[in-house]
């Protein structure tokens, strides 16, 4: 076993130095904020990190002297991964008086029963803070994972608008020293905190990973709690032992080669969005719907994938692209083609005490073209119906390999064999999509469920084919979701 | 004036005008933040610094419990055994709830007696009627606790036949031989002969689906014992009056016994009219039965399963009409899907029926409702109660006639618009044989039709969908006519408290209940401005049933208009006391006390409104006082289904441009302009953002708000992970929104504003409406699309393929 470290867990909040032991590992940050603290500010909406209402400010070191902040939902944040960094409520965002947020949605009236105000303070405020804040679209994606039932959100939009126009504050000189006052709080190379029957583990390098999980294989592991969260929130599972992973420094690195790029499996969605968006503007545009800006903070791409959901969007992306997995076991790491991980519903192809390390997503060639779209009923932070990515490999006029991945198509993220068949070895055009749409049906026999009916998911499969061949055809993009309403003439 | 200057002079005889006037009065234009000013919400600070209290975030006192309610997981079964015993033995339990402990009367209903907190363990009565419904409850030390006691119960079900679809409903009260509540049906003119002798007739259907509230503050209560057995209970509710009276029928005591108090909560909507009333009772029984305050609030998953929702419709409609798109007769049919018990259903079912012509004259009609029992959760009061489904009814036959007449749809609304009441023409009547004597509608259509652009955009959206064979735009532009008042007429009262201060401020409480409404910052502008003092100088205080009582649910769109009054009648008095005090002590007649900016004018000297009170306080006036309201003229008969139900109606339009993708059925709302009747406004600020909130909650409605139950009747989209509402990027950034300048109410409402709580959720109708438009041009108008809400993608894109004939 490493150098270990054990509890109390320490942490800033709101400026002041908080040590805690006692609390089992799972109690959620919102829960500790209300209980014990007494900050009442931040709401509890859904317990689920889908309503934006217990969104707080988290700061930690950003290994250069500065800070790296990121708005998060506290209902599924562990209070044991607040160790070493600092939490903010919206309590202390007006602590000097209001701020000019606070006061733009005051005289904007922005704020009807109150609720939801809170969350959105904070998120505008993190926007701002972390430059994500520009411009209207910009504040809109910012507040896509906050729900307001009363305003209609303009006079939000409004006061978020007025406050990107403000100039970012330089708070470098207080970050420098909030960072080393955490940074102070570091110990050993990997922190273990116990209490009320709970284990933690906060292991700081892969190794220790590795020899941690292998010797607590039954342990669950945790990154952003996005979906472990609701493990206990909602469906109250006792989990005894934790290891959280999301301060595995080697986990984090983006290396980018000229043809592929190698994420760690704990790169957040926000992180690795500009980074897909590279690759290719849909991968962009389908990040940007992904969740909420705040499980975007806090969840992993690696996270997304090992979960094994058959709805994750991610998942049918790196698939199409031929993206591979990178295992670890103990010493031992291997490689699998992502599609080739999911093996049936709630199966994967990963060994007790191994865990996801790394993804390695190709690059897109000069003779390839590639398509993603996400179809669900909200625009914004909602579970796929159906989530397409296709890449189709050309030779002259021909397609050479075909790669059409879906997500909500079945249990498992799936390639479409039968219709990537009947694509080979002809032009794209719309008579091989027409052999091709009728293929699919061999491919999927889609559930019906709350989300979409098993026509619909088989009918827009065949039609998302299509539109790919319509674009690739006209040259244009023309998709109603994601692009503001001038794409579509002027109007009047 | 300096209070203990005041008592210093104790026996120094009488003060002077002169002397008390140690600073002149400021001489201000007008007060600050009066009636018709755009003034903030006065929590707007609060809420913005997480300073604003609600429920839950009140300190909770020492011992205080949480109680976890057990759900049936049945949608209709006999309870053959229950056995808690492991229940009550698990750690951290101080009791366990079930009927049994009730002293009182074990309901919880608004009217019927028909919602039982628990059901009996035994006997015939020991059924469950919907998955979700409360059965037990368990009071622990932690809410955890409670919950993994609650988890160790062994419950024994013996199924019944369930009926959760329309169909089964409709089979079910065949077999039964009478739906859940009886049918009820309004007529005027002879409709079938009218159908007969129509040149054109044409038949359909529409369904309107339900919608959850989705407050952002679950169900939550909290009770406290008192002594006595007393209790007090703090609950976030829109009708501390009837939580306080079914709690005490549970316990079994006089409405004395409880107090039943909020400041404010955190969204209502209607879910919060009848609703809360089930978790003040159950916290009031652990609280009684243990002397230890107890605290029930809902989980997200919990409050969605197990409290009521806006009820799913189904209408089918005949209609004959005219060439130019008159139409001649309506007959409507109203299938309303009630859940379980009857609740409001009664209330709400009759709304839809009272808005089956919006703003439309039908020279003949008949309106059928029937009221179908499900066995799902009890559909509630949500905004509009029933009047947006009626309403949903007609805009589909106004754009059936356009499609089938080839005219434009806004030209058939135009052409069956009520007549103004300044035309000079017959004013037109309701199906409920109400006359219709204060229609605006078709000046304000013009002005909105005018600043829309609607014409030109029409032949723009025809230009566009012609060149674009894959995305379709659809347009139009709908009206709104909502009545105004609780449509049982006795609901529409209501009393306010009003004290001054020695120092001039004033301590203002009434019956009504703030959800984010604004309904507290409008009231209290009124009572500034009846006493001419800044609105900083009006205290708003928390709604308690111990200081007005027997009040009506905020709810109906009245707050403002009923508490409005109320308090403006409870002002005046003291103000009358204050003027009549004013006339004798300086002997000047009464219509020379004269209330001004922040002063008083008595004769030709003047004095601070503070100065006055601290004068009349020493002359031993009285300087507090109840006000009273009841709306005067309304009635409605339901055996003859006539009368004058609405003291008045509100009035709006919407135009609203959409685009569908027709390979996806995916959407856009490009663009919605909306023109909006709100009398004088109270709060112009208030009520743009009950216009925007409406209009875009209305839009979640009939869009993308999806309420799925699998066949076991278990509702799967209960959390905001699978139940969308809409966020920022569905607003459209090209939102114009208007409110009427000319809007004056012709009635004598407070300050002659209108009410606009619900009526701005119907002006999402345009977007519904634009949707079938677009699906109408995705088949190059050869069908009409069958197209019901929510227009989720899959429906949008299952009716383009029908009218593709796919």
């Amino acid at each position: 076993m490493a150098n270990e470290t054990k509890g109390p867990i320490r942490f800033v909040l709101n400026g002041e130095t908080r040590e805690v032991a006692g609390l089992k590992p799972t109690t959620t940050l919102l829960d500790y904020l209300r209980g014990p603290e007494r900050l009442t500010g931040t709401k509890e909406g859904c317990a689920e990190g889908d309503c934006g209402a217990c969104t707080v400010l988290v700061a930690e070191p950003d290994g250069e002297g500065g800070l790296r902040r990121r708005s998060v939902n506290a209902c599924i944040q562990f209070l044991p991964a607040m160790n070493g960094r600092s939490i903010e409520t919206v309590e202390y965002l007006g602590r000097d008086g209001l701020t000019p947020l606070q006061t733009a949605m005051v005289e904007k009236h922005a704020s009807q029963c109150g609720f939801c105000t809170p969350g959105f303070v904070v998120q505008l405020q993190a926007g701002w803070l972390t430059g994500a804040l520009t411009d209207r679209q910009l504040v809109k994606d910012v507040i896509s994972g906050n729900l307001c039932r009363c305003t209609g959100y303009g006079p939000i939009i409004d006061a978020g608008v007025e406050l990107a126009a403000l100039p970012v504050p330089d708070t470098s000189a207080a970050d420098r020293a909030l960072a080393t006052r955490l940074e102070s709080f570091e110990g050993e190379d990997v922190f273990s905190y116990e209490a009320a029957g709970g284990r933690w583990y906060a292991p700081t390098n892969v190794d220790d990973l590795a020899d941690i999980y292998a010797e607590n294989p039954d342990a669950v592991l945790v990154a952003g709690a996005t979906d472990v969260g609701l493990w206990v929130t909602k469906q109250h599972r006792e989990l005894p032992a934790l290891i959280d992973v999301s301060h595995v420094r080697d986990l984090m690195m983006v290396e980018e080669r000229a043809d592929k790029i190698y994420f760690g499996a704990v790169v957040s969605h926000r992180q690795a969005r500009e980074v897909l968006a590279d690759i290719h503007p849909d991968l962009g545009e389908m990040m940007r719907r992904f969740a909420g800006y705040q499980i975007r903070n806090a969840g992993t791409i690696g996270g997304n994938i090992a979960n094994g959901s058959p709805i994750g969007d991610l998942p049918p992306c790196l698939i199409a692209l031929g993206s591979r997995l990178f295992l670890r076991k103990g010493e031992d790491i291997r490689a699998v083609a992502l599609e080739n991980f999911f093996i049936e519903y709630g199966k994967q192809d990963r060994a007790k005490g191994e865990f996801v390390a790394a993804i390695e997503v190709p690059r897109l060639t000069e003779n390839q073209r590639f398509f993603a779209h996400k179809i669900s009923k909200r625009f914004d932070s909602d579970i796929s119906a159906v989530m397409a990515a296709f890449c189709l490999t050309f030779d002259g006029e021909l397609v050479s390999e075909a790669r059409l991945a879906f997500g909500g198509m079945a249990g498992v993220p799936k390639r479409a064999s039968a219709a990537e068949a009947a694509l080979l070895g002809r032009p794209f055009d719309a008579v091989a999509v027409e052999d091709a749409m009728a293929a699919m049906l061999q491919d999927f026999q889609p559930l019906t469920d709350m989300r979409a009916s098993a026509d619909y998911r088989l009918k827009t499969a065949q039609n998302l084919l299509k539109r790919f061949q319509l674009e690739q055809a006209s040259g244009e993009h023309r998709r109603i979701t994601g692009v503001d309403a001038s794409t579509f003439g002027e109007v009047a | 004036m300096d209070e203990t200057r005041i008592q210093d002079r104790g026996g120094a005889g009488e003060p002077g005008v002169v002397e008390l006037d140690e600073r002149p009065p400021a001489h201000e234009e007008r007060i600050k933040g009066g009636v018709a000013s755009p003034t903030a919400h006065d929590s707007g600070r609060k809420h913005v610094t997480g300073l604003a209290r609600y429920a839950d975030d009140e300190p909770e006192l020492p011992g205080t419990l949480q109680v976890y309610i057990a759900m049936s997981e049945r949608a209709h079964a006999k309870i053959v055994a229950m056995d808690l015993s492991k229940v009550r033995q698990a750690p951290g339990v101080v009791v366990v709830l079930t009927a049994d402990d009730i002293p009182g009367q074990n309901d919880y209903s608004p009217v019927f007696g028909d919602d039982p907190i628990f059901p009996p363990t035994s006997g015939p009565e020991a059924i469950v009627q919907y998955v979700g419904q409360p059965i037990f409850a368990v009071a622990a030390e932690t809410l955890g606790a409670a919950r993994q006691a609650a988890k160790l119960a062994v419950v024994e079900y013996e199924d019944k036949p369930a009926a959760i679809t329309f169909e089964a409903a409709l089979a079910a009260a065949g077999e039964e031989g009478h739906d859940l509540l009886a049918p009820h049906e309004m007529r005027i003119g002879d409709v079938d002969a009218a159908l007969g002798e129509a040149p054109h007739r044409v038949m359909g259907r529409v369904e309107v689906g339900g919608q959850d509230h989705f407050y952002l503050e679950g169900q939550i209560a909290y009770s406290i014992p008192l002594e006595d057995r007393d209790v007090l209970v703090r609950s976030s509710t829109q009708h501390p009056s009837e939580v306080q009276h079914n709690v005490a029928k549970m316990l079994g005591v006089p409405d004395h016994a409880v107090t039943v108090e909020l400041r404010r909560m955190g969204g209502g909507f209607g879910g919060k009219e009848s609703q809360p009333a089930l978790f003040a009772a159950v916290t009031a029984l652990a609280a009684v039965k243990t002397g230890r305050p107890a605290k029930c609030r809902l989980d997200r998953d919990d409050d969605m399963v197990m409290t009521g929702k806006r009820h799913e419709v189904r209408i089918d409609y005949a209609v004959g009409y005219q060439e130019d798109g008159r139409i001649a007769a309506g007959d409507f049919s109203h299938l309303v899907r009630c859940g379980y018990s009857s609740d409001l259903s009664g209330a709400i079912a009759d709304r839809a029926m009272f808005h089956a012509d919006n703003a439309y004259r039908l020279p003949a009609a008949r309106i059928l409702s029937r009221r179908l029992k499900t066995h799902t959760v009890s559909n509630t009061a949500f905004r509009g109660f029933g009047g947006p489904q009626g309403m949903v009814g007609i805009e589909r036959v106004m754009d059936r006639i356009a499609f089938e007449a080839g005219l434009d749809p806004l030209d058939v609304r135009k052409a069956n618009f009520y007549p103004s009441f300044d035309s000079g023409e017959e004013p037109g009547v309701t199906p409920y044989h109400m006359e219709v004597t204060d229609s605006i509608i078709a000046e304000l259509v013009d002005e909105l039709e005018a600043s829309s652009d609607y014409r030109c955009r029409r032949e723009a959206v025809r230009a566009f969908n012609a060149k674009s064979p894959i995305l379709k735009k659809g347009l139009a532009l709908t009206p709104v006519k909502f009545g105004i008042s609780f449509t049982t007429s006795h609901l529409n009262q209501a009393g306010a408290l009003v004290h001054v201060y020695k120092d001039g401020s004033v301590h203002l409480n009434h019956g009504g209940t703030e959800m984010g409404q604004g309904l507290f910052t409008k009231v209290a502008q009124v009572v500034a401005e009846e006493f001419q003092i800044d609105l900083d100088k009006v205290k708003i205080t928390a709604t308690t049933t111990a200081k007005v009582p027997n009040t009506s649910a905020t709810a109906a769109s009245s707050g403002s208009d009923l508490n409005g009054m109320a308090a403006k009648a409870a002002a005046a008095t003291i103000k009358d006391r204050l003027i009549d005090y004013a006339a004798e002590r300086y002997h000047v007649p009464r219509e020379q006390v004269v209330f001004e900016a922040n002063r008083v004018r008595i004769g030709n000297a003047e004095k601070r409104f503070s100065d006055l009170v601290g004068e009349a306080y020493l002359a031993r006036v009285s300087l507090s006082s109840t006000g009273f309201y009841a709306t005067p003229g309304v009635n409605y008969d339901r055996e003859t289904a006539s009368g004058r139900p609405f003291y008045y109606f509100a009035y709006g339009a919407a135009c609203s441009e959409v685009v569908i993708d027709t390979l996806t059925g995916e959407y856009k709302l490009l663009r919605a302009d909306i023109l909006h009747d709100v009398g004088k406004s109270l709060n112009p600020a208030i009520d743009m953002g009950q216009i925007e909130g409406g209009f875009i909650q209305g839009m979640g409605w009939l869009t993308m708000e999806e309420l799925w139950w699998d066949d076991k009747g278990r509702l799967k989209t209960h959390a905001p992970s699978t139940y969308k509402i809409p966020t920022a990027n569905d607003r459209p950034d090209d939102l114009r929104i208007r409110i009427w300048e000319k809007g004056e109410n012709r009635s004598e409402t407070v300050y002659r504003s209108k009410a606009v709580g619900e009526p701005p959720f119907m002006l999402a109708i345009s977007v519904f409406s634009a949707l079938t438009d677009a699906v109408i041009a995705a088949g190059d108008g050869r069908a009409f699309p069958n197209l019901d809400a929510p227009a989720t993608p899959e429906r949008v894109l299952r009716a383009v393929e029908d009218v593709r004939g796919n």
